[in-house]
């Protein structure tokens, strides 16, 4: 690596790090790679990376156009590989009963308003607004997608898969 | 030798820095310490680690749990007081009944602290950046440098680059990119949001905003969403402080590498080494402190819960110290 070179990881190349352990259980560091769990979920399932009592981070394998989600609170996109578009919905009924946690699965498109969309690369931060429903389009070659959000029906645990046991 | 609380003999010369006091502690400085004086002893610090470490203290309000300075000094918040402390943190320490500990209110202790940095820190060192970046603490004093310690936290109210929340940082507006970071691609993301929703369609580009930070091992908050925090910031050299949370939290590192000495929280006893590359996700237990070290200029995101009740559900053991059990 030269002094100055920044080195970000992808799909197609990530060098894991670890934990080396001294008195302690590396399970209690829950380490896992987004561009790992990625490289093996199915395209835009939801797969738990981190979780903090109500709050979790997913890792999306963006591939293709994704269904439709919403959520009845924000959430974030943080685009770590990839050219993805999102676009938004506004619908004329709320999609989402109000107080659910975590993000769900729309039949299809629901009616309403379209807000507009975004398209986002390497680093970009995208708002996904409480309320609005929202689909992901990788444009060309997948991509991965950390989401900030709360848990829900769609978060999948599956954690002695992705996370370094011993 | 006498174990009576002692005298630190004076320095004796005067370099032009002021004495601080505050309860049982005195802190002065000589041209490469701080001498911490406390009932029981005195403790040294090299100027620019204790400088550094005091910066994050109070430009954080006292933080999350422990600031550890070192392995003897250090802060616990308890968010409106807090304590300052000797060894408390130690298991040596506390096994021979040397450690003490006094608590003040935050805004009494949080003015000696200001007035500490602003008056030891001298003109050319910025106890936020990297030491390539900035000139040596060390001698007499010399003018000051008050600009670099008055910096605002950032702290978005939704998301970085909304209307009427923190800004994206330009050339135009103080901040050009880090040299360590030149490489960074800088494109923003295409935003067409319809009449109307303006502010709910929107994205910047996080990892053109951290190229541009000034500051290093300074988290600052970019989304908000609820309780759930994203902190993301630059990183080089050391983290001042080893840090006790007193609340899970978790990093995801998202360029080059950071290493963190993991130890126990209470007594400081070693108990992992975590390195972190490009993509890793890893969580930072509630009963731990933590210092990193990142040669390279990295980019790191800090994510926290910032409820208020954790510390709380922590200590009764209502909510657990590791986050996922498997």
């Amino acid at each position: 690596m030269s002094g100055k070179q920044t080195v970000f990881g992808s799909l197609e190349h990530y060098e894991k790090g670890g934990v080396q352990v001294i008195d302690d259980d590396p399970k209690h560091y829950v380490f896992s790679n987004a561009f790992e769990i990625a490289s093996k979920s199915k395209p835009y399932e939801k797969v738990c990376a981190g979780q903090n009592l109500r709050y979790v981070l997913e890792i999306l394998r963006a591939e293709g156009t994704s269904p439709w989600f919403a959520a009845d609170h924000d959430e974030s996109a943080l685009i770590l590989d990839g050219e993805i578009e999102v676009h938004f919905v506004k619908p004329d009924q709320a999609a989402v009963p109000a107080g659910k946690e975590g993000s769900i699965k729309l039949a299809a498109e629901p009616k309403g308003k379209k807000m507009g969309w975004v398209k986002c690369r390497l680093g970009h931060q995208a708002l996904l607004p409480k309320g609005a429903a929202y689909q992901f389009k990788a444009v060309g070659k997948p991509g991965v997608i950390m989401l900030q959000t709360i848990k829900g029906d769609l978060t999948v645990e599956k954690w002695a898969e992705i996370c370094q046991t011993k | 030798m006498s174990t009576a609380a002692t005298q630190a003999p004076a320095v004796g010369r005067d370099l032009g820095y002021k004495t601080y006091s505050i309860g049982g502690f005195r802190f002065e400085r000589d041209e490469y310490f701080a001498h911490i004086t406390y009932p029981g002893g005195r403790h040294l610090m090299p100027i620019d680690a204790f400088l550094r470490a005091l910066m994050r203290d109070v430009a954080w309000g006292f933080f999350y749990g422990t600031v550890n300075f070192d392995e003897v000094l250090g802060t616990t918040n308890y968010y409106g007081e807090v304590e300052l402390f000797l060894g408390a943190k130690n298991e040596a320490f506390v096994r021979a009944r040397r450690d003490v500990t006094e608590r003040f209110s935050s805004a009494d202790f949080m003015k000696i602290c200001k007035a500490i940095l602003s008056d030891w820190t001298n003109e050319g060192f910025d106890p936020f950046a990297a030491p390539l970046e900035t000139a040596a603490p060390f001698g007499d004093k010399r003018g000051s440098n008050d600009k670099a310690l008055e910096r605002e936290r950032v702290s978005a109210h939704r998301m970085v680059g909304l209307a009427g929340d923190t800004e994206v940082r330009t050339n135009a507006n103080g901040y050009p990119v880090n040299r360590m970071f030149e490489d960074v691609p800088q494109h923003q993301p295409v935003v067409e949001a319809l009449p109307g929703f303006a502010n709910e369609v929107a994205a910047f580009n996080l990892f053109g905003y951290l190229s541009r930070s000034d500051v290093t091992w300074n988290p600052s908050v970019c989304s908000v969403l609820r309780d759930s925090l994203f902190c993301p910031t630059s990183e080089e050299y050391i983290l001042p402080i080893d840090h006790g949370n007193d609340r899970v939290e978790w990093f995801i590192q998202l360029s080059d590498e950071i290493t963190w000495d993991v130890k126990d929280g209470a007594t400081g006893r070693p108990r992992a080494r975590v390195t972190m590359r490009a993509g890793d996700v890893a969580a930072m237990p509630a009963d731990i402190r933590h210092r990193g070290y990142s040669t390279k200029r990295s980019m790191l995101l800090v994510w926290e819960n910032g409820s208020s009740a954790i510390p709380e559900l922590i200590r009764s053991g209502k909510a657990p110290v590791v986050p996922v059990k498997f």
